[in-house]
């Protein structure tokens, strides 16, 4: 019966895809992309205290908007809880969804989406008071564990634990503010959540110097944007806006200098800022100038990195494994040719 | 003969103050806190907590923050009181959510009309204003939304025509109230379906008035609460009426639909309700189809709050002696004037601490919007905490957000208490 009645929604789901051929066409004709983003996940997607959607992912898709538009404004978004973003996506509410998703097999299949590349390696840490003495994960034996349940993160961790023959007792949240609080009054030793969240959350307690974010990272989360299976062509677009902010980092292309590069010998980055006489991006639809747009935007991912989770943002998240792979990182794009 | 009497009190004795353990402020102490050793315990414990926890929270509260610049700023000053802050920056976002700022004067205005749209219905002397209570839904709705004035009083012209239609031909024509209610109703909907559109266009033309347009993805705080609260509140309790009476009819179509629904919404957690009307009604929808989400939102929560009253209007109807139903069938009364003139105020009056609790129960339950996205305060809260600058704040938000709801659940339950002294008959 349940099999049933998956089949008739996904069957409806399919004939509502159907008619989304041309999403790219859909989004022109409307006039603005609608992006899913978090309804608040810190560094990525919130608003700010003038009512401004800002964010990681946020900018990414000024960044897609303004590739197809011209115009980095014209996008809406749309605040999505980790409950409902799935099927808002294959619903049609939204165009795409950068709501710092973990892409994971199933996600990718069974729910019938693209993921378009990752926009941040992440990965689940684990923080702890200094005066406990803990340098690494591995001295966590018997430790009491304050973890959101219902996530991946509670998977990974019972994993971890065991695989190292170490024994752990959960305290369940709901949220990451809980699992702060919890810590914070020391009804647990250590909590853990995704690296990037816990930077955040650190910088911001009473004495950032009394914590400690633990250096093991015990799960793989790369996070990225995503769309409906069933659209080759707008999953290129999203893809390809998504490679050319890494490019524009990897070939020193700021917000400040793109004008300057209309002398330059590199034919890559011609062909990227629309500057030379091959038009490459008409094969998408976008208009020639389309990358140059979304640099332009909010700057190089480099940029809209030190904005949102590094230095200028407050939160201090180091680059880590999210810089180029020219600087050491594993952020390699396929040439733009 | 006469007794020698020696003595004759000729006036009465003062009375004497009564004993110092018994009147003032003792007494009133021995009479309330101190009247047994239960009590005494009791009065004793509570007096402690209440203490411990003052002896925190004032400290906490009166020092607070206000000025700062983000949480950061606020724990360098002084780390062990409030950083009230996050509601100087955020206090706006927190009753419009993400409405322009520029026509925050819509939603205040919606709620100043609001209040004069109660009172005629709270308080009978001044029912000669009700006309304004049946223009404030429309008018709430265009100063929300914005948009065409038309094409909001449209609604209103068509439902008036449709009415007077109907009032016409039963005084002139027809005596039968059923063929009249379908001709009226096959006018209306002829009126909307063919003339009001152009009618709509052609008032554009003649007297543009429009608001800029505010799409529901924008609404949020406060101002969302009340939207679903209030009118979740006013939608369910007449629905409910209905449902109720339904329950108890002889009619058996009618009885069943009204059980299986009143049973069917019952049984499932309002939650579920929501998650159908923000996800699955999508699949079932042809794709590009706008169908509003606080629209959505308002209508389960309304069916939600409607099953429940029904239930509650039902108990007040139970509670009603038989005789009263005999005796407004003896009287000649039907069956429509006996409900208005004899049951129902009477059921009604009992159900009250019912219906109030439903209604208080509804507008603490549209914070559960916040797991399907929306932006009601606790939803935003999230979303705040999540700016970096205010990353952790906590308490302070929810100290905040719960002292609003409090004061609109104290100010209904109050209400609720005036109006059954108001209507106590029996002494």
């Amino acid at each position: 019966m349940k099999k049933l009645f998956l089949g008739v929604l996904t069957a409806l789901a399919l004939a509502a895809g159907g008619t989304f051929a041309g999403t790219l066409d859909d989004v022109k004709a409307r006039g603005n992309l609608l992006c899913g983003v978090s309804t608040g996940a810190p560094g990525f997607a919130t608003v700010d205290d003038s009512g401004k959607d800002v964010g990681f992912d946020v900018d990414y898709c000024r960044a897609l908007a303004a590739a197809i538009f011209g115009d980095p404004m014209a996008v809406k978004f749309v605040g999505l809880t980790s409950a409902v973003r799935f099927t808002a996506l294959a619903a049609g509410e939204v165009d795409i969804l950068a709501r710092n998703t973990t892409w994971t097999y199933s996600r990718d299949t069974d729910l019938k989406q693209t993921f378009l590349g990752v926009n941040y390696y992440d990965g689940q840490g684990f923080m702890v008071k200094k005066e406990l003495g803990v340098k690494s994960t591995t001295e966590l034996d018997g430790a009491t564990v304050c973890i959101q349940v219902g996530t991946t993160t509670e998977l990974n961790l019972a994993d971890y634990f065991k695989e190292n023959g170490m024994s752990y007792e959960p305290v369940p949240t709901a949220d990451n503010a809980e699992s702060q609080q919890q810590y914070l009054a020391g009804a647990c030793d250590t909590y853990t959540t995704d690296a990037s969240a816990l930077h955040g959350t650190r910088v911001n307690l009473e004495n950032p110097d009394d914590h400690l974010v633990l250096p093991e990272i015990i799960s793989k989360e790369p996070l990225g944007p995503l769309v409906r299976h069933g659209d080759d062509n707008w999953a290129d677009i999203g893809r390809w806006v998504l490679n050319a902010l890494v490019i524009a980092e990897e070939k020193g292309i700021t917000k400040g200098n793109i004008d300057s590069w209309k002398d330059t010998k590199d034919a890559e980055i011609h062909r990227l800022l629309g500057t030379g006489d091959d038009d490459i991006l008409a094969m998408v639809g976008l208009p020639k100038n389309a990358m140059y747009n979304a640099i332009k935007a909010g700057g190089n991912y480099g940029e809209i990195f030190e904005n949102n989770l590094g230095a200028t943002s407050g939160i201090n998240i180091e680059r880590g494994v999210n810089a180029s792979w020219t600087k050491g990182g594993i952020l390699y794009s396929p040439p733009f040719r | 003969m006469m007794t020698k009497i020696a003595f004759v009190r000729k006036k009465e004795i003062p009375p004497s103050a009564p004993p110092i353990t018994e009147v003032g402020l003792i007494g009133w102490l021995r009479q309330n806190l101190f009247s047994s050793w239960l009590n005494s315990i009791l009065t004793v414990l509570s007096v402690y907590f209440i203490v411990v926890i003052l002896w925190d929270f004032i400290p906490w509260a009166y020092g607070g923050h206000w000025n700062t610049k983000s949480l950061r700023e606020c724990l360098d000053l002084d780390p062990d009181v409030a950083c009230f802050s996050v509601l100087t920056a955020r206090w706006k976002q927190l009753l419009f959510g993400l409405y322009p700022a520029e026509e925050y004067w819509r939603p205040t205005l919606t709620f100043m009309f609001l209040l004069l749209a109660i009172v005629p219905i709270l308080f009978p002397r001044f029912f000669r204003f009700f006309w304004f209570s049946i223009i404030y839904p429309g008018l709430a709705v265009w100063l929300l939304w914005g948009g065409s004035f038309w094409s909001i009083s449209i609604v209103y012209i068509g439902l008036t025509l449709g009415a007077l239609f109907f009032l016409s031909l039963i005084r002139r024509y027809l005596k039968n109230y059923m063929v009249a209610a379908i001709l009226a109703f096959l006018f209306t909907a002829v009126f909307f379906l063919f003339i009001s559109n152009p009618l709509v266009g052609l008032l554009n033309v003649i007297l543009p008035i429009s608001l800029p347009f505010v799409e529901s993805l924008k609404m949020g705080g406060f101002t969302l609460s009340l939207i679903v609260g209030v009118t979740g509140i006013v939608a369910s309790f007449p629905i409910g009426i209905l449902l109720a009476l339904g329950r108890q009819s002889n009619l058996p179509v009618i009885k069943m639909i009204c059980v299986g629904f009143i049973e069917f919404i019952r049984g499932v957690p309002l939650i579920t309700l929501l998650f159908v009307a923000s996800v699955l009604l999508n699949y079932f929808l042809p794709p590009g189809t706008n169908f509003d989400i606080v629209l959505r939102v308002v209508i389960m929560v309304t069916l939600f709050s409607a099953a429940y009253m029904a239930e509650v209007i039902r108990g007040g109807l139970a509670g009603l002696p038989l005789g009263q139903h005999e005796a407004s069938a003896s009287l000649g009364l039907t069956y429509w004037q006996s409900q208005r003139l004899i049951i129902m105020p009477q059921a009604l009056k009992i159900s009250i601490p019912g219906i109030v609790n439903t209604f208080i129960g509804l507008f603490k339950d549209t914070t559960l919007v916040s797991i399907i996205s929306l932006r009601d305060p606790v939803g935003l809260a999230s979303t705040i905490r999540a700016d970096q600058k205010w990353n952790g704040i906590y308490w302070e938000l929810y100290v905040a957000i719960g002292l609003m709801f409090f004061i609109f659940c104290w100010g209904m339950s109050q209400y609720s208490q005036y109006l059954e002294r108001k209507l106590k008959t029996d002494k």
